[in-house]
């Protein structure tokens, strides 16, 4: 057993023990390890067992068969207490704490280290700044917790993990509830704590673009398995992360990193165009039910022209200007319904 | 692990225990005190307090009967208020906190319901039998069977939440389950109504009022230990509380032994109330509002100083609403349970709205 890896699992299996011993497995075999100062995102469709695979590394559920180990040890070896030293948590959940101040919430985060009345010595309050510090929330420290904004909340609570000083950490869709600046804020953060700090960041997410451009590794977990490890380039390049989010009428288009509609009612249109305004434009066509042919080749074709400073559109054949997206799609619509009359 | 974070100067502004100045306990501490001398010279004769305090010092000089008043009536009912009053509060908290429900409250997991149960069935039984040891000194609610009964009553639904508590995964299966004890034992209480002829009726009524003034010095001996016992619980609980606060899963994460700790908080919390209705009768609403007035007067979530603030505020709000249920000065007695729904939903209501965020805690 390598000592350098500190979390992994041996031909796992996860999934629920029903009533009279009744098994009912969701993925089989994982063998996998996480290691430090990694920044690993769980990626699958809904239903193939994320968060059956996060309950079980972090010891809430027994593992139908095979075992996990920290550091060499199997889970179950762990007190409660020792096994929160090492690894600690963000859940799904709202939590409701009501007048909780942040820098108390974050102390909670010592409990593993405190004696029975939960006195905070001299290096526990350090670690608590510390950790208070690292997700740069200083300014709300003294807030109460019902205060804070969904992304406010999200950090305070990773500080409360990091102030259990866990070699590994796990977070359970905690990018969920979140508008999109404050997910690249968080993506961005979790990717710094685990190079700096050297730890082991998991994050099961749907974010599948951030996690594409933040994480340092990708774990898939394909509906029925088994569990693809990889950096995220590579499972793009081999398409194991397409077929992962294969399902009717959408594909992963490797071109664009950008997931497509299949179906395309429209037609296809050239377009002749390049640069921002070029791109969006490709994205409205796209949106609208077109293929675009970038090389040219269709029988209808759309022009970006760029003059004084402005943008604009035309449709070659016709000749007519668009002031708009809007009015060029408009444009497009009506020369399909009045050659549909025709034919 | 980063060690160049050096202590922000905001850590001078606040700890991480809630600071409560120490004016605050002072001024709980001085609004318990002054209810209590109350509750000792108010009642159906009023007493100047400085009589009361010869009494007390020892004085031989006050008339025999006034003694007998203060050091056999309402010293001990003193003392049986403020204990009851700290006793339920407390187990309200813990209620609260362990199911993260603010309507949670010390009888969520049946206790009253059975105690009440065991009440009925003796009410009934006995007046079945002629009457037996059902009305000595003191009324229905104080009488050696009544209190047996309960207490066989609560202690039996405690054997089977705790043995649930021990084997259920979530909290909320456990919260359910003690619901729908509540529900078995008051209906199996409805049926026994049904075949109960009117007196004895009446004396089941009578307990479920509910009354601080039925516990003599002899029984003190017992109530008093098991309630202090109680209460020194919950303040040993405050850590594993304040990781509550935070579900399950969290407490777990933080290394929290959920099942024992939960089996030792259910444990605490039924003692306390189980005792309390044993000896006092079922009393609503103490238990569910001062966890609420506590936090609110405090600001704060934290038990190792809720834990103590509940005990102070639940002790002084029992006095009160002993004292209005006496009616000082006239002959009345109002049922306390009446009086402490009244002077208390008002309060929590009025609380509540002004200030939301208390539905979070």
């Amino acid at each position: 057993m390598a000592d350098f890896s500190f979390l992994e699992t041996h031909e796992l299996s996860i999934g629920y023990t029903h009533p009279g011993n009744v098994l009912t497995a969701v993925v089989t075999g994982i063998s996998t390890v996480l290691r430090p100062g990694e920044f690993v995102c769980l990626l699958g469709p809904n239903g193939a067992g994320k968060s059956t695979l996060i309950r079980t590394l972090c010891g809430m559920q027994p593992p139908l068969a095979g075992t996990v180990c920290l550091g060499g040890m199997p889970l179950e070896g762990f007190s409660a207490r020792t096994l929160a030293q090492r690894m600690s948590l963000v859940l799904t959940q709202r939590i409701a704490v009501g007048m909780m101040q942040v820098a108390t919430l974050v102390a909670l985060g010592r409990h593993p280290y405190t004696d029975w009345a939960g006195r905070l010595r001299r290096e526990d309050e350090e670690a608590v700044w510390r950790a208070i510090a690292d997700v740069g929330i200083e300014a709300l420290a003294d807030r109460p917790v019902c205060e804070l904004s969904d992304g406010e909340r999200q950090k305070a609570l990773i500080a409360r993990a990091l102030a259990q000083e866990p070699e590994i950490m796990i977070l359970d869709e905690a990018t969920a509830y979140l508008d999109l600046p404050r997910r690249v804020e968080l993506m961005h953060l979790l990717g710094r704590l685990a190079h700096t700090g050297n730890r082991t960041i998991l994050l099961s997410t749907h974010d599948l673009d951030l996690a594409l451009r933040c994480a340092d590794r990708l774990w898939l977990l394909p509906a029925g398995g088994p569990l693809l490890n990889g950096i995220p380039e590579d499972l793009v390049l081999c398409d194991a992360f397409g077929r992962t989010f294969a399902g009717a009428g959408v594909q992963f288009d490797k071109g664009s990193g950008a997931f497509t509609l299949n179906n395309t009612p429209c037609g296809t249109v050239a377009l002749r165009g390049s640069g921002v305004p070029g791109m969006w434009t490709c994205r409205a066509l796209e949106r609208a039910g077109y293929r675009v042919a970038m090389d040219g080749k269709a029988k209808v074709c759309v022009e970006v022209l760029e003059d004084n400073g402005g943008t604009a559109w035309r449709i070659v054949d016709d000749g007519k200007r668009h002031p708009s997206l809007e009015d060029l799609l408009a444009g497009l619509a009506q020369r399909r319904n009045s050659s549909k009359e025709r034919s | 692990m980063k060690r160049t974070a050096s202590l922000p100067a905001v850590e001078g502004g606040m700890g991480f225990l809630p600071r409560v100045p120490v004016a605050v306990w002072g001024g709980l501490a001085g609004i318990l005190a002054v209810a209590f001398v109350l509750e000792l010279s108010l009642g159906s004769v009023l007493m100047p307090v400085k009589t009361v305090a010869a009494i007390l010092l020892g004085n031989e000089d006050v008339p025999e009967g006034l003694r007998q008043i203060v050091l056999l009536f309402r010293l001990p009912r003193a003392l049986t208020a403020m204990l009851a009053g700290a006793a339920l509060s407390v187990s309200g908290l813990k209620m609260q906190t362990l199911f993260r429900n603010p309507l949670a409250d010390p009888f969520v997991l049946g206790i009253s319901a059975g105690a009440s149960l065991g009440v009925a069935l003796v009410v009934m039984a006995v007046g079945g039998l002629g009457g037996i040891l059902l009305f000595e000194k003191g009324g229905v609610t104080g009488s050696v069977s009544l209190i047996l009964a309960a207490t066989l009553g609560a202690v039996i639904v405690l054997i089977v939440i705790l043995g649930i508590a021990g084997k259920v995964e979530s909290n909320l299966t456990l919260l359910i389950i003690g619901l729908m004890f509540g529900y078995i034992s008051s209906s199996l209480v409805h049926i026994l109504m049904q075949f109960t002829r009117e007196h004895q009726m009446q004396s089941y009524i009578v307990w479920t009022f509910g009354s601080f003034g039925s516990v003599t010095w002899r029984q003190m001996t017992v109530f008093a230990p098991v309630l202090v016992a109680g209460l020194a619980l919950a303040w040993i609980l405050a850590k594993p509380l304040n990781a509550f606060l935070l579900g399950e899963g969290y407490a777990r994460s933080m290394g929290v032994n959920v099942r024992s700790a939960r089996f030792w908080i259910v444990l605490g919390s039924s003692l306390l109330a189980g005792t309390v209705t044993a000896y006092c009768g079922p009393i609503g609403f103490l238990g569910i509002a001062v966890p609420h007035l506590s936090r609110l007067l405090l600001r704060t979530s934290d038990h190792r100083v809720l834990v103590p603030a509940v005990i102070l505020v639940g002790a002084t709000l029992a006095l009160v609403a002993d004292l209005i249920s006496q009616v000082p000065g006239t002959k009345i007695v109002l049922p306390l349970n009446a009086v402490t729904a009244l002077i208390g939903a008002p309060v929590v209501i009025g609380m509540i709205l002004r200030r939301r965020h208390v539905m979070e805690s």
